[in-house]
């Protein structure tokens, strides 16, 4: 592999291996609040043994997002060097209010869990309060970067390359910022809750519980799943904003994400399959007529380009296509299953007093990984879909990657750092949990 | 002053900071596996203090990275390409350690390899950390320009980088140590002060020699530095002067227990004395950030941006200044946690 294939792989590996803790780092803090909230208003107990649970969790978690996190902002500079001379000059300033946001998080997350047991009940939902707030706020900061290289704006630059007219709010501002920013966030919401309503799941299914834990983990899911039909149902909404942002700005992105080539008026919607590139069509897909045109702004006679608006050396790769399916499938599929398990919760348990469908259970399992798959999915989308670009139109991705040579050896060190530190973290997580059942809680929870 | 000279000081303060808090940081979880089973409390308040601290400390390396990105791109450039390979193993160890950090504290099996991996990572990666300075001062640099490669051999055979390896780790410990000894004292564990205080009685004088050493053996390539250091002799008189300071504040008598020392105002006088040193230094590097081929005036950003990045630090300082003073009433001061079992 050459040195810029190689770059590309590792940083979209640490990306990928980050992007797990980070997400949950941004949903699960939600959950917590608000558990902590039901706790005050219900005065139930049982909220404040999952608000502490969770925090544990998060704890653990928390534990690998701050070194992944140290370790691709520091790589940034290390494969990408070139990208980052531009970045320093236009958008080091969401870099920089980040790190505000990061001190935020982690001086009250420190309070939250180290001295709880000296802070006052206000202070401590303050704390936790702050801990979310900085963690979201981390997350838009960043997204401020990445939407800046979909569509750069905030700067001229000159023919020889120099940065001039340099404008940071209008960087930082940049077309698709807002639409961006609010899709990672509700889709970080929306994995927080689905990973809860997971487990949950899991140990309903599983039965063996007495009476508390079953009251105990049957709230923690009908929260969970109420909090990931809302937040998976903004998801959808916005991820069609997003779209209609690509439409405008980053056409050769959604021409590349419908396998769409011929540019069209009532153009149609390619769902499913993949695009072939000897033909240059989707084949095996389902194709709703003017569905695309539709999608894009609104009226079926919206004229959307095709590929072949564009040179071919700026085609995103084809399989973005199907990063791009299997996203909006997940959101979709999630959805549904929400709805349908909320259904069967109030049409079950309040009208016919029968028990859970345990398929329905056995489903729910899989709604937290895959709604990860989803954010996965949708980031490799997003910076593989801007290919050749790394900011787009103004540098190549070849232009911005790091000429040393010795990559190679670097990678397979890192991979196994990442192999270890997710083995070790579900090691650590199931053993504490095992050692620590909700039974033990119950028994030395006598309110605060 | 130029806008270059004021973003150069604001990183070099960052940079200060970073150091004495990495020193503090990295030293307490070298003494936490020294003293884990020692018969003072000395190994347990280290392991107080660093608990929650560790991640604060984290987001101040990643400041500098930042600020730096910021304020001089072009030198991001420049060290991003040449430093891969170090600063690599850097993040290597950091994950692992911080990693390890957290999981110790949620099981407690963990609790004997988290200190030995922490304690071990504690010195490596100052160490590691340390190589920026030589290779900053030149001669390790190959193909300027063109495509920049560091002499990784030469680097590693050269005896001025070990001997800034040992200046690193002395300081490191002697800073850790006095930190610690007041830790104790505030903590009211006198066994721990007397080991605590002990070894920066040690390690004081050997953080000089290993000063002088090291500017000893600098490389050829270096001779444009030792002339502008000796140029800025003042400073460096100054900081000597407040080692003595501090040094002399071990001796004086204390209140509280039978072991002589304040140890408090030795810190501050020994912070003072590396303050002293680092701006000499600093201002004998300049206007080097790589010598010989980038100064901080072809790698500064663009000034649009140094102005919104200035605005930035002084809100978010003040943001944030409420949020440390909380942080340090809960860890560093309040005796409920000091003085627990
Ligand atoms: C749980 C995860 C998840 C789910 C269910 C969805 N998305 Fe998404 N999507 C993301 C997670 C995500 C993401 C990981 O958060 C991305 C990657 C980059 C970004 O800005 O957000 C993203 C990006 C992204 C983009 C590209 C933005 C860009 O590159 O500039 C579009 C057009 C959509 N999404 C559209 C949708 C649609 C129409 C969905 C329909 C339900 C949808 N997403 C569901
Ligand atoms: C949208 C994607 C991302 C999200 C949602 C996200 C979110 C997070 C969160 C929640 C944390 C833990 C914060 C803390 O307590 O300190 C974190 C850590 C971190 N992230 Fe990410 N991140 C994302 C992508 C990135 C990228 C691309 C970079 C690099 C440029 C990055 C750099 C960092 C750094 C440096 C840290 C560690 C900060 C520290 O020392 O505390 N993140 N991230
Ligand atoms: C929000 C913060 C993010 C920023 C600032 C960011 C930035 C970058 C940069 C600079 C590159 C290299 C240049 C390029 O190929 O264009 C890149 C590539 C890549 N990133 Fe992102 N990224 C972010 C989030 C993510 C996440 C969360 C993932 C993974 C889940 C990801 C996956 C990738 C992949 C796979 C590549 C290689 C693209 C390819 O070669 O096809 N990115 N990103």
């Amino acid at each position: 592999m050459d040195t810029v294939v190689l770059a590309r792989a590792f940083f979209g590996t640490s990306l990928a291996f980050h992007i797990i803790f980070a997400t949950l780092g941004v949903g699960i803090p939600l959950m917590i609040v608000i558990a902590e909230i039901l706790h005050q208003v219900k005065n139930d107990n049982d909220y404040a043994i999952m608000a502490k649970r969770w925090t544990k969790a998060f704890a653990v978690l928390l534990g690998v997002a701050i070194p992944s996190g140290t370790i691709v902002g520091v790589q940034l500079s290390l494969l990408w060097p070139g990208f980052m001379e531009i970045v320093g000059k236009v958008i080091s300033l969401p870099f920089q209010i980040e790190l505000f946001a990061f001190f935020i998080e982690a001086l009250f997350m420190s309070i939250y869990v180290y001295a709880a047991d000296r802070l006052p009940k206000f202070f401590r939902i303050i704390s936790v309060i702050l801990v979310a707030f900085g963690a979201v706020a981390s997350a838009i900061l960043i997204t401020a970067v990445n939407t800046w290289m979909n569509t750069p704006d905030g700067f001229k630059i000159a023919k020889d390359g120099t940065i001039f007219d340099v404008n940071p709010w209008d960087a930082f501002f940049n077309p698709s910022f807002i639409s961006s920013a609010f899709h990672v966030s509700v889709t970080a919401y929306m994995t927080g809750a689905f990973a809860v309503a997971s487990i949950g799941a899991y140990k309903l299914l599983r039965g063996k519980l007495s009476k508390n834990e079953s009251v105990y983990h049957k709230k923690g899911f009908l929260l969970a799943m109420i909090v990931g039909l809302v937040f998976s149902l903004v998801s959808s909404f916005s991820g069609h904003h997003s779209a209609q942002i690509l439409h405008e700005h980053s056409p050769e992105k959604l021409a590349a994400a419908e396998g769409l080539f011929e540019t069209q008026r009532y153009a149609p919607l390619a769902i499913g399959g993949f695009t072939d590139p000897k033909t240059e069509e989707v084949k095996y897909g389902i194709e709703i007529p003017w569905m695309l045109s539709w999608l894009a702004a609104g009226k079926f006679d919206t004229k959307v380009k095709g590929l072949y608006e564009f040179p071919r050396e700026t085609w995103p790769p084809f399989y973005v296509h199907t990063l791009f399916n299997v996203m909006v499938g997940i959101g979709f599929l999630l959805l549904g299953l929400a709805a349908v398990a909320l259904f069967f919760w109030w049409y079950y348990g309040k009208r016919k007093k029968r028990p859970y469908p345990r398929w329905l259970l056995f489903l729910l399992i899989f709604s937290g990984p895959l709604s990860m798959l989803g954010i996965e999915f949708g980031w490799i989308f997003s910076c593989s879909g801007r290919q050749p670009w790394t900011i787009y139109r103004v540098q190549t991705t070849a232009e911005a990657a790091t000429q040393s040579q010795n990559l190679a050896p670097l990678f397979l060190l890192f991979i196994g750092l990442y192999v270890m530190l997710g083995v070790l973290t579900i090691l650590i997580l199931t053993s504490y949990f095992k050692r620590n059942p909700v039974s033990k809680e119950f028994e030395k929870y006598s309110g605060y | 002053m130029n806008e270059e000279v004021i973003a150069i000081l604001v990183l070099w303060t960052f940079i200060f900071i970073y150091s004495i808090f990495g020193s503090i940081d990295f030293g307490s979880g070298f003494w936490a596996m020294v003293y884990h089973e020692h018969r003072t409390s000395a190994g347990k308040i280290a392991n107080r203090f660093l608990s929650p601290t560790w991640e604060i400390t984290n987001v101040f390396l990643v400041l500098l990275v930042v600020a730096f990105v910021g304020f001089f791109p072009k030198g991001a450039f420049t060290l991003g390409t040449v430093l891969l390979i170090p600063v690599s193993l850097i993040l290597f160890l950091l994950a692992i350690r911080s990693a390890f950090m957290v999981f110790s504290y949620s099981v407690q099996g963990y609790r004997k390899t988290m200190f030995f991996i922490s304690g071990i990572c504690g010195v490596l990666i100052p160490a590691l950390l340390i190589t920026v300075l030589p290779v900053s001062q030149g001669g390790y640099i190959s193909g300027f320009n063109g495509r920049d490669v560091l002499l990784i051999g030469k680097l590693f055979t050269s005896p001025s980088l070990y001997m800034y390896i040992l200046f690193g780790l002395t300081s490191e410990l002697f800073l850790s140590s006095l930190f610690l000894a007041d830790y104790s004292k505030v903590s009211k564990q006198e066994g721990a002060y007397r080991l605590y205080r002990g070894n920066a009685l040690l390690l004081g004088p050997l953080t000089l020699i290993a000063a002088m050493v090291t500017l000893m053996v600098l490389q050829p390539e270096a001779n444009w530095l030792i002339d502008n250091l000796y140029d800025q002799r003042m400073w460096f008189i100054l900081s000597f002067l407040a080692f003595l300071v501090g040094y002399g504040c071990l001796w004086l008598k204390n209140s509280e227990m039978d072991t002589a020392g304040k140890p408090r105002l030795a810190l501050l006088a020994i912070v003072a004395q590396y303050g002293f040193a680092s701006y000499g230094y600093g201002m004998a590097h300049l206007p080097y950030i790589v010598y010989p081929g980038l100064t901080i005036y072809d790698a500064f950003t663009a000034k649009e941006t140094f102005y919104s990045l200035m605005i930035m630090y002084a809100v978010g300082l003040a943001i944030l200044t409420p949020g440390f003073y909380v942080f340090w009433r809960l860890f560093l001061k309040d005796k409920r946690y000091l003085q627990q079992e």
